[in-house]
């Protein structure tokens, strides 16, 4: 599975993506968050506050509690500025 | 239409085709988001990322709840990103009803949700570096008045 990281986040990071395999604990978006955060102190770091975060699973922006099954990409996206 | 481009565009040009293509529409509304450089922040560029998939299909759902919401007869919205300078264009909405006030609010609807629900992220080019634009509550405050 692939995540994607935007703007700040993947200057923070220093990279736009992750290929990572989540264990079959990791169920919902929720849990592969938390995952990726116990793996990574800058992304634990800069994820501070999580709630502020979208993400999308397969390019549709999702709620935290869909389920990861079928997920090719998952993308953590920062609070957006457009328009 | 929807386009998510790097490549600029002419919004008059736009506006004039896509009115064309509904000459049973009463009432056309257009905005034109531009590259603002103010005398007291003045900036050389701004810089937008976008993740251009994902962009499509959520201003394509956004743009079918507009019509739906609204009893628009089309909507059309581009976006740009990449560097733009001032002046230049980064994004338009244009709705096309038989009435204005539905022209009015599907594209005050529209604006209103790309400002926080398109995955674009913009950073100002100044004379002293680069600084990510943070998020505005009073945008998510204007999105979520079209809640119900």
């Amino acid at each position: 599975m692939k995540v994607l990281y935007f703007a700040w986040l993947r200057e923070r990071l220093n990279r736009a993506s992750d290929e990572v395999t989540p264990p079959d604990s990791v169920r919902t978006l929720d849990d592969l968050v938390c995952w990726l955060r116990s793996n990574d102190e800058a992304l634990d770091l800069a994820m501070a506050n999580p709630r502020q975060f979208k993400l999308s699973k397969n390019a549709r922006i999702v709620p935290w509690d869909t389920p990861i099954d079928g997920a090719e990409t998952v993308a953590i996206l920062p609070p957006m500025t457009g328009g | 239409m929807i386009l998510v481009s790097a490549s600029p565009f002419d919004p008059g040009a736009l506006l004039a085709a896509f009115a064309a293509d509904h000459p049973h529409a009463g009432a056309a509304v257009t905005f034109t988001g531009m590259v603002r450089s103010s005398p007291d922040r003045p900036i050389n560029a701004l810089i937008l990322e976008c993740y251009p998939e994902l962009a499509e299909n959520e201003i394509a759902t956004l743009r079918g709840r507009a019509i739906e919401r609204f009893g628009l007869i089309d909507a059309a919205i581009l976006h740009r990103y990449g560097r733009l300078v001032p002046g230049e264009a980064i994004m338009q909405v244009m709705t096309l009803a038989a009435h204005r006030q539905a022209a009015f609010d599907g594209a005050q609807f529209l604006m209103d949700y790309l400002k926080t629900d398109a995955p674009f992220w913009k950073q100002e080019e100044t004379a002293s570096g680069t600084q990510w634009v943070e998020a505005n509550t009073a945008d998510d405050a204007a999105r979520d008045r079209w809640a119900k």
